[in-house]
Order: structure tokens, then sequence, then C-alpha cells
């Protein structure tokens, strides 16, 4: 009897099971529409197979779901490359938060004559190399005509040949590492780059604050730092000045001691353009021990976790970005609404609505990737990938244009912003141009 | 030379090895009766620092570091019941497995919850106060670390050697076997044993983030790594030796982020040689260096091989 | 087992079973063949029906690189009882060997643009390709090769420098030193002073890869064009299949023997003959070449590689691949390997999206089919324990009721409020769910999917003639 009530209830199960995987294909169907990367016949295989309990009947009923702004009708998907855990995890988010929120603005596109629905796909390639070929390969087979992304040189580039060999270009929104679109031809990038970066943040230096010596600090095994710095170190030796430069290991807590040593070299200003989760402890240990000189970092640093860390302390914080809150307003209130209207996007963007540059840029690049589309005449990656290379729009950041070497975009100024440790805001300081 | 440049990274390095000998001792105390490293741990650490986080959110201090550290003591004794009792009698490797897979369980399940963002630990009145040494700026807990951890070990070592309890873990310890056959209750030995590795990891956690104040899910891996390393280092299973082995790695480490900075300060040399990029590695060489020469550690006992 | 003598000569199928259950040498490669036969035949097949773009194919690439490290760290673990946490270490120097040797000089400046163009001049394959008069093809396939042995190399002579001192420790020892070797040498190559060959915390990348190097063919022959898929995924099982077969055959070998007696009883084992250091440090320096060698093949299909990735939570990974395969077999690391790369890469990533549902109806549908499958979890939890004494099973019927009492409370909650979002499904949530499946399956599958028992034509065989028994037996007391 025991072993019977067992059989019956371990067969009530299965059958549950069973019956919610049938419905929901069924459903899927019905609706003529399948959600983002969801709903192959071997998702719900697998799905079928999992042995939690709530996963999956999620994982059965997901096929029956929809994915957000699709309807039926036509469709072109436009796949999203970014980090939404790792070291740039922070950083990834909000730049999807700014292409989500234009989704939701212009949610569909005319090519050649034909209205489609542009669906955001996401692949997250958790901030790591060796996780990016599988991300993208997932993006490939979900048949996206163009992807945006991503936050962080390193995975970019790591995944710049998969998306080659499928033929699908893609557009950097932030990643400003030179060789993501060096000696190919699918990577474009709407940002400015890293020896621009570096030269404008070296004149700052030496302009504002008549720096001799820098101290710079990267983290060990992140391309876009370590280089940054290099570009820094480059034109602030050709400035007359020394650099001294040192990496500190990744999952480092303690900076106290390179704090010491940027002491130790009489250091007139310390530059360490690293990730966020790395850069609040930077702030955080260097306001407790007594650093006089101002703190400067790149894009990474534009980001209210910096202003968070940075509240009620004495450090002065300055960083180059691509956009500053007020640079357009019907943006900056549209976004902000979007913002405060959904609770997920607000976890996402850090707990409050200040605007991100990287949100503005993404915002931009989702349109300029409409732009491209609209230019191709179809949702075909080639044409797009020809189109992408004449394709020019004028976005929230400024003109976008781009050169027809490389693919990056013709872009000469860089905005300065400074932490304000009372408000915790960013106040804008200066606009430099490349000189 | 100059010694008064070292001072920093000594105070530095007392500070962190503080904070790494509370978690060495419930390394230590886990291995020496299990024979398991607990990867688990250190993640364990981690997941303080954000339940301290969350709590401090929505109730004032005094409530949220008891409710913190009685949830903390919670999840090490259920992931004891959970992962680590039902495979007792498996094989070495299954266990260590399960630990990783806590340890991977719990790194995910943060991720998920925080999403990845850096969270910022409240700042716990008083002690993270910054304060002046010796012409050292630093902050107040840097001080209060090691001070409560010798306390803390001192009423440890009390308990093991002068209480019946503290007889039943040694007995165990030694002889797992034998002790049962003693009528010694494994299951609460085990499970104390977890309670208070637990409730040091939260004290650990409290210090600790409140010296380097960003919690995010990979938080607790490399402690959790040093303070395994510096049990080892100074005897698996002895917690004093996991003591002096966590301060002796804890200042190696920032003498070696140093290294480069002290040498041209004073001369020596004149271009940098990129030292503090072994600052983790030389915690390692420290460690296979102690193997090679006493591999039971600095304080650890002979184990005869029987055959 | 008795067989059935035949009298029929030449190849008929009775005979060639019979053949087979004898264990015929012969049979058994003829057997082997046709199996490869009808694994090429279903690749091709899968290639010509799905789109080129397919996950599987990725799948079968990271499995197969995944499946030789895993092999040859159960070599280390499984088979000699050596516990070893170093293999993310020699993946690396893998890895970055082949990197290094393999970049076209043409590339180099581009590549290592903080060092002026390195150290390292040229590349093999150039070399080969100028000594066989400048066929590039040729000299791909010379350099590749050579590449790929000279990364097994060094990886062994790194094993072999690092057992001197650390082979002697023992158990739980030996682990957390090669773990901290590991982490030594990945220091060592981000280590910016010899930036010039390793390029510091730079990637490296340009050199030839398995899709890169299929591109090459298929610009010479339309038909491997026309099935690129095909032989991109072909090329790194190719290089599998001849890793795992040369551990296999190590592991049959007398040499093999000796580890499975260090792994049993080291002292039985040294008072029965056997060398202890030398066999360990074979051990050791074989599993160091074939991870070496993998590390190579993860080069080739990530085409960029950095030596951050190559931390110590790549060599859990392999280690879970190993446990959940079945310690001590070599299939059943393989097939781990393919379950592990699918689940985390493939089958779950729909766990990452935000979802919506279409309408109320489904929402509901979904909400009923939850509760249903939480309660009946329950129910059989109960009903399974029904046997234990009274004390223990009232202790898990609470449990058990409370935490599905709590769970249906929360989602009757979430049918009456507005969201239509999925819940749960967010980023991360993947992850989450397959650090559970890993939980389940080691806490209640713990000798693994394949236990020690392997995959190989002795087993096929003795799982039908017990099937064919146990019928006859059933028949005869019918």
């Amino acid at each position: 009897m025991k072993r019977n009530l067992k059989k019956y209830l371990s067969l009530g199960l299965a059958a549950v099971m069973a019956a919610s995987l049938i419905t929901g294909c069924g459903v899927a169907t019905a609706n003529g529409d399948t959600s983002a990367t969801a709903a192959t016949s071997s998702a719900s295989t697998a799905a079928s197979s999992d042995a939690t309990a709530t996963s999956t009947a999620a994982s059965g009923d997901a096929a029956a779901a929809t994915s957000t702004a699709a309807t039926s009708g036509d469709t072109v998907k436009i796949g999203v490359y970014e980090p939404a855990s790792g070291d740039n995890g922070a950083g990834g988010k909000q730049e999807m938060l700014g292409m989500q929120y234009a989704n939701s603005k212009t949610p569909t596109v005319d090519i050649g004559g034909k209205t489609y629905n542009v669906e955001l796909v996401f692949a997250d390639n958790q901030s790591s190399t060796d996780k990016a070929v599988s991300a993208a390969s997932t993006l490939v087979s979900s048949g996206v005509s163009v992807v945006l992304g991503s936050y962080g040189s390193g995975v970019s580039i790591a995944a710049q040949e998969t998306f080659a060999n499928a033929g699908i270009p893609a557009i950097g929104v932030t990643c400003t590492n030179p060789q993501v679109t060096e000696g190919n031809t699918n990577y474009f990038r709407i940002c400015f780059l890293d020896p621009f970066q570096g030269t404008i943040l070296a004149n700052f230096a030496v302009d504002n604050f008549k720096a001799k010596t820098a101290y710079c600090l990267a983290k060990l095994g992140d391309d876009y730092s370590v280089g940054l710095c290099n570009y820094f170190q480059k034109a602030f030796e050709a400035l007359g000045g020394t650099v001294v430069f040192e990496t500190f290991p990744e999952g480092n807590s303690d900076f106290t001691s390179y704090i010491t040593n940027a002491k130790n070299a009489n250091a007139d200003v310390i530059f360490s353009p690293v990730s966020t989760e790395a850069a609040a402890l930077i702030i955080e240990q260097a306001s407790s021990q007594g650093v006089t000189v101002p703190l400067m970092a790149g894009d990474t640093w534009d980001s209210n976790v910096i202003t968070e860390a940075a509240t009620g302390k004495n450090i002065d914080i300055y960083v180059t970005t691509f956009y500053q809150e007020g640079g357009n307003k019907d943006f900056d209130e549209g976004l902000k609404a979007y913002i405060d209207g959904d609770a997920t996007a607000l976890q996402n963007n850090g707990g409050n609505d200040m605007i991100a540059a990287v949100s503005a840029m993404g915002y931009d690049a989702y349109y300029v990737a409409l732009e491209a589309l609209k230019n191709a005449g179809s949702t075909d990656p080639k044409a797009v990938n020809d189109a992408l290379w004449k394709t020019t729009y004028d976005g929230v950041s400024g003109h976008i244009e781009f050169d027809q070497t490389n693919g990056d975009a013709v872009r000469d100024t860089a905005y300065v912003k400074k932490a304000n440790t009372e408000t915790g805001t960013w106040d804008f300081v200066a606009e430099q141009k490349a000189k | 030379m100059d010694w008064s440049v070292v001072l920093p990274y000594i105070l530095s390095g007392i500070s962190v090895g503080g904070q790494y000998a509370l978690i060495a001792i419930g390394y230590t105390m886990v291995y020496g009766i299990l024979r398991l490293i607990n990867f688990a741990h250190g993640d364990v650490f981690m997941v303080a620092g954000l339940m301290m986080i969350y709590f401090s959110a929505s109730m004032p201090m005094y409530y949220s570091i008891p409710l913190m550290i009685i949830f903390t003591v919670l999840l090490g004794y259920a992931i004891e019941r959970a992962a680590y009792k039902p495979l007792r009698t498996a094989p070495r490797m299954s266990i260590m497995i399960s630990a990783i897979g806590v340890s991977y369980l719990l790194e995910n399940l943060a991720l998920y919850v925080t999403g990845g963002l850096n969270q910022n630990y409240p700042g716990i009145p008083w002690i993270s106060d910054s304060i002046t040494i010796g012409g050292a700026v630093t902050k107040r807990v840097t001080i209060i670390t090691p001070i409560l951890t010798i306390v803390l070990v001192v009423a440890l070592i009390l308990l093991l050697k002068h209480t019946k309890f503290g007889m039943a873990m040694r007995a165990v310890s030694r002889d797992f076997d034998t002790a049962q056959l003693m009528g010694i209750d494994i299951d609460r030995v085990i499970s104390v044993t977890f309670i208070i590795g637990s409730f040091l990891a939260a004290i650990g956690s409290l210090l600790y983030f409140t010296n380097y104040t960003g919690v995010v899910p990979t938080s607790g891996a490399m402690p959790g790594l040093k303070a395994f390393v510096a049990a080892v280092f100074g005897g698996i299973g002895s917690i004093p030796g996991a003591v002096v082995g966590a301060f002796i790695i804890g200042i190696c480490e920032n003498l070696i982020k140093g290294l480069d900075s002290v040498l041209m300060v004073n001369g020596i040399t004149s271009q940098q040689f990129g030292f503090a990029t072994f600052s983790d590695a030389f915690t390692f060489v420290l460690l296979i260096v102690i193997l090679i020469l006493k591999p039971t550690g600095l304080f650890g006992e002979k184990q005869t091989d029987k055959v | 087992m008795v067989a059935k003598v035949s009298n029929k000569q030449g190849a008929s199928p009775k005979s060639f079973q019979n053949k087979l259950e004898r264990h015929d040498r012969k049979t058994q490669i003829v057997a082997d063949l046709i199996v490869i036969v009808i694994c090429l035949a279903v690749l091709f097949l899968l290639d010509s029906v799905l789109d080129s773009s397919s996950m599987i194919f990725v799948v079968l690439k990271k499995t197969a690189v995944y499946a030789v490290v895993a092999v040859s760290m159960n070599l280390l673990n499984g088979f000699t009882g050596l516990f070893s946490l170093g293999q993310a270490g020699f993946m690396l120097i893998g890895a970055y060997t082949y990197g290094i040797l393999m970049i076209p000089s043409g590339d180099r400046a581009s590549v290592y643009q903080y060092f002026d163009g390195g150290i390292v001049k040229f590349s093999l394959q150039e070399v080969f390709a100028g000594i066989f008069g400048g066929n590039a093809g040729v000299g791909i396939f010379f350099g590749v090769l050579i590449a790929l042995i000279l990364a097994g190399v060094f990886a062994a002579l790194f094993a072999f420098l690092i057992g001197l001192p650390v082979l002697r420790l023992k158990g739980d020892y030996l682990a957390i030193a090669t773990l901290g070797f590991a982490e030594i040498i990945r220091a060592l190559f981000q280590w910016n002073t010899i930036g010039g060959l390793t390029n510091g915390s730079n990637m490296l990348r340009k050199f030839p890869s398995f899709d890169s190097i299929v591109a090459g063919w298929a610009a010479g022959s339309p038909f491997v064009a026309a099935h690129i898929p095909f032989f991109s995924t072909l090329l790194p099982m190719i290089i599998a299949a001849i890793c795992i077969s040369l551990i296999v055959m190590l592991i049959h070998s007398s040499y093999g023997r000796s580890f499975k007696a260090i792994r049993d009883d080291e002292v039985a084992a040294e008072a029965m003959g056997i060398n202890l250091a030398k066999h360990k440090m074979l051990a050791f320096c074989t599993s160091s070449f074939f991870a070496g060698i993998g590390g190579a093949m993860l080069a080739m299909f990530q085409t960029t590689i950095q030596a951050n990735a190559f931390k110590s939570s790549m060599t859990y990974e392999i280690l879970l691949i190993v446990v959940i395969g079945g310690i001590g077999s070599v299939t059943g690391s393989i097939l781990g390997a393919f379950l592990f790369v699918a689940a985390s890469e493939w089958w779950l990533r729909f766990l990452d999206t935000e979802m919506v549902f279409a309408d109320a109806g489904t929402k509901t549908g979904f909400v009923i089919f939850a509760v249903a499958i939480v309660a009946l979890l329950a129910a059989l939890v109960i009903v399974k324990n029904r046997g234990k004494e009274k004390k223990d099973f009232r202790r898990i019927a609470i449990i058990a009721a409370a935490v599905a009492f709590i769970v249906i409370a929360a989602l009757i909650n979430y049918l009456v409020s507005p969201s239509m979002n999925v819940p749960l499904l967010r980023s991360g949530f993947r992850l989450v769910v397959f650090s559970l499946i890993i939980m389940i399956i080691v806490l209640f599958y713990r000798r693994g999917i394949m236990g020690s028992r392997e995959l190989n034509w002795d087993s096929v065989t003795a799982f039908f003639m017990k099937r064919r028994n146990a019928d006859k037996e059933g028949g005869e007391k019918a």
C-alpha cells in the first residue's frame, strides 16, 4: 500500500509536469510569438527533466509567456550583449536601462515599407571573457540582425570573431579600448576611445592641479583599466610628468597599502579607472586615510555607486564621461520617469534615478541601430553591416557618425564632472575638446 | 633605512590579519573534526555581510547586529545539516564537492538577490571612525580587531580546555570513530562546531566590512581562501596556530604590496618591479614553503600514519 | 556464460554478436568503427538539418574541450587518488603557449600594443609554411599540431617542477598546494614585467581558432564551405578523441594498474614494489600534459585568452564535471562534460530572460500548476518517510508542510497581485537553478551518473546478455 501510494504520487507529479509542458507549448504557438530566447523545443525537453519544482513549473509555462513589447506581426531582433553579473554587472545593467527605455519609447521601426516590432534579445556575458563566446553564440542562434554592446572592452573583443563569423554587426556602446574595432569590419562604436580619454585626463590633471607625479592604480587582468592607464601614462609623461603604475589583484578589498604607496610617491593625483565595486572601496579608504589629492577616473566611475560612496566624505573626484545630466531635458525627464515607474529598473539603477552616462549612450545606440535598419531596408545582418558605415544620428550624447577605417564614432568632446560630496550628485566642471 | 615607512603597511597587515584570523578559526575547527575544507565558510561570511546591509536598512543598529548573528549561525547550522551530514559516510571527495556546491549556490543566490551590484555596508558608530597612530591614519576598527580576536580566541581555548564539552570536541578531532564508541554525541559536537564557526564568521564579517565597506557576492572567496591558507600554515586543527598564521599572512601580504614603494623611498631601487602583482600569490608561496619544510604547519602535531 | 557456437563462417549478425560477447578484439574494433561512422553521420545530419548558428554546435565544441580536461583530471583524482586542484594553472600554460606561438607576425604589433609588438616575432604556421614552400594549408596543419604538443609539453614541464616538492604531501594538503601553484602561475602570467612575452593583463588574440581554420579550408573547397558547422565541430572532437584514447590506453596499461593500486592503498602498493614517487610524478605530468592541450583547445574555441579567466573557479567546474560523471569513469567524465556545458550555457538560458504572461488565464494556469507540484512534492516527501521513527517523521513532516505552506502562500499572493511578470525569472536565476541541480546531484547521486562503470563493449554486451538470460529464466519459470 505504501509503495503504491508513493508510485501514484510520483506518477501524479510527472503527469502534472507533463501537462504543464503541453499546455505551455500549446499556448505559445497560439500566440504566434515565442519568447525571447526560450520556447525552443530543447528548452521544454530540458524543463521536463528538471528536478526542481517551481522552476519546472515556471519553465514549462514560461513557454506560454511572451517577451515584453512583442505582439503579433513581423519582428526584428536586436541583440543586447551586456554583463548583468560580475565586476561590470552594475554598469551593464545601467547601459541596458537606456536601451530598454528607448525600446519602450520606440517599439517599432519601418523597414522597407513594412512596420516591424523591435524585440530586444538579451545575453549575459557575466563580465568574463571565457563566457563571452557562448553568450555571443546564444544571440547569434536567436537570429538577431544587429548587436548592441558590451559594457567592458574585454568581453567585446572576445566576442568579436563570433559575431564576424555569423556576419552580424555589433555596435559598441561604451567600450573604449581601441582593439574592439581594430582590424575588423563588423564592430562599430559610438563612444570615444581610450587614447583620446587618456589624453584628456592627463591634460586636465596638468592644467588644473599642476600635477607632476601621478599614481595609477589598475586592476590586474582587466584590459580596460590597464589600457586606459597606459594611455594616461603616455600622455602624462609626454607633458613632462612621472607616473607610478601599480596593479591590484582581483578580489582585493584592502587598498590602504596602495594609498600609502601613493603618498610615499608624493603623487599629486591618483588615477584609478577601475570598475565600481573596487572604486567604492578605494574612495572610502582614501578618505579614511586622509588623502588630500584628487582622485581621477574615466567613464566607469560615472555612476551613482561612486556618488554614494563619496557622500559625506572629504574627497575630490573627477571623471570624464560621455554625457552630463541636464544636456537634454526631455531625455532626462523621460528616463527618470521610466526608472521611477519600474521597481526592477530602479534596483538596476542602484536605487535612485540619477542618470548614468552609459544609459544615455545605450539609448543612443538603440536609435543608431534603428537608423541602420532603416538605411539597410531589410533585416538581413549583412545589409545592416554595410548600412552602418554611412549611418549618422544626432543623439542625446551628440552627433554620431562613423569613421571609414575602423567604424569608430568621430568624437571630439568629453565631459568632466566632479562628485558633489554633499548632495550626492555630479557637478559639471568642463567640456574638454581634443587639443 | 627608514623603518617608519614600513609602519603603515604593518598596521594594515595587523588589521586584515585579525579579520582573517576570525575566519580561519572557523576553518580550522571544522577541519579538525570533520577533515573537511569548508569552502562555504567564506561565503557564509559574505552572506552575513549582506544580511547586515538588509537588516540595517530597515532596523536600528542594536536590532540588526544580534539578528544578523543569529541568522548567520542558523545558516551555518542549516548548511551542515543539509549538505554535510548526509555525506558523512561518503568518500572524501563527495563531501568536498558538496562544500564547493554550497559555496557556488550561496554566491549565485547572492548574485541573484543583489543583482550583482555593489552594496555599501552601513557605518557602525564608533568603530568606523578614523584615528591617527604614529603618523598613520586608519580606522578605529583596525585596532579593535586584533584585540577582539585575541579575546575570542582565549575564550574559545578556555572552552576547549576546561569544559566537558570542550573535551568532547577535542576527543572527536583526535579520533572520530573511537569518540563515538565512547558515547559522545557526534551530531551535537559537529553542530556546535559549525555554530561556533559561524558565530566567529559573523563577528568577522562585521569587522571586515566595517573596514572594507563594499559587499559583492564574491567578497567572501579570497578572504576565505586566505583564511584557510592561514589555518593550514599555522597547523590545521590548532587554533592559536590559525591566529598566528593569519596575522603573518596579513602582514606579509601588505608588505609585498608596499615593497616597491618602500624600496624606492629608501633609495634602494630606482624603478618599479611590479611586486604588488604577487600580493595574493605570495600567500601561497608562504604556504608551500611551510608545507615543504614543516608539512603539518607551524604548530601542527605530527600525524602518525597507521598501516 | 555460454556462447552459442555458430557453424556459419563470415559476417552474419549472430556470429558478430557472439564474437563481441567473447571479447574478440577484431570484432570490437569493427564495432568501434561502425559507431564512429554512425556518430559522424548524426553530426552531418545535424548540420544539414539545423541552422548553422544553432547552439548545439557551440555546446559540442565546448564539450570536447572540457571532456579532455575532465578526463585528465579524472586520471589524476579518480584513478591515482591524488587530489589536485591545479588544473586551471596548467590549462593556462597550455593556452598561452598555443597563443604566443601562433599569432601571425603581421598581427603581433596590434595584439602586443603596449609592449612594442612583443618579444616573439615569428609564428609556427608561418615557419612551417616556409619550410613547405609557401603552402599555407600545410603550414597551419603542422603549426597547430606542433603548437598543441608544445602546449602539453610546457604544461607537463611546469608540472614536473611543481611536483617535485608537492607530491610528497598527503590528501588535502596536496589540494591546497596545487591550488596555490595555480594562483601563482596566474599571477606570473599577468606580471607586467614579462608582458613582452605574455601581454600582461591584456588578451591574446588573432591566433587560429577552430572557426578560422575551417574557414581557411572552406576557401579552397566548396564542399567544406557548405558544411562549415560540421567540420568546425569535427575538428575539436577529433583532437579530443585522440587525447582521450591515449589516456584510456594509459589506464589499461600496467602503469594504469599501478595508479589504481596507489589510489586504493599507498602503503600496500609500495610494499608491492611500486615506486610511489615515479608513478605519482608520471600521473601528475600526464594529467598536466593533457590539461595543457585542453587549455590550448579552449584557446582555439574562445578565440581570445586572458589569464584572469583561469581562476580557481574553473578548476571547481572541472571537478564538478568529474564528480557528476563519476570519479573513476572516463565515459562519465565525457557525459558529465556534455551535461554541464549544455545545462549551463544552453538549456537554462531562458531562465535569465524576463518574461510576461500573455493574459490572466495563463497566469492563473501557471499558479495552479505550481501549487499542484509543490503540494505533490510535499506529499511525496511525507509518504516516503512514513517508515521512520515517530520523532523523525514528525519533524520531517512539519518542515515539509511548513515549506509547502510558505511557497503556496507566496504563489497565491502573487496571483492576486497585478504583476504580469513571471516571478523569479531575472538575470542570475539560471545560475541559481544550475547550482541547485548540482547540489541535488551531489547529495542524491553520490557516485555520479556512471559511478566507476565505463561504457564499452564489455559492459554493453553484458547488459544485453543479462537481459536475455533474465528473459530466458522468466520464460522457463512461466
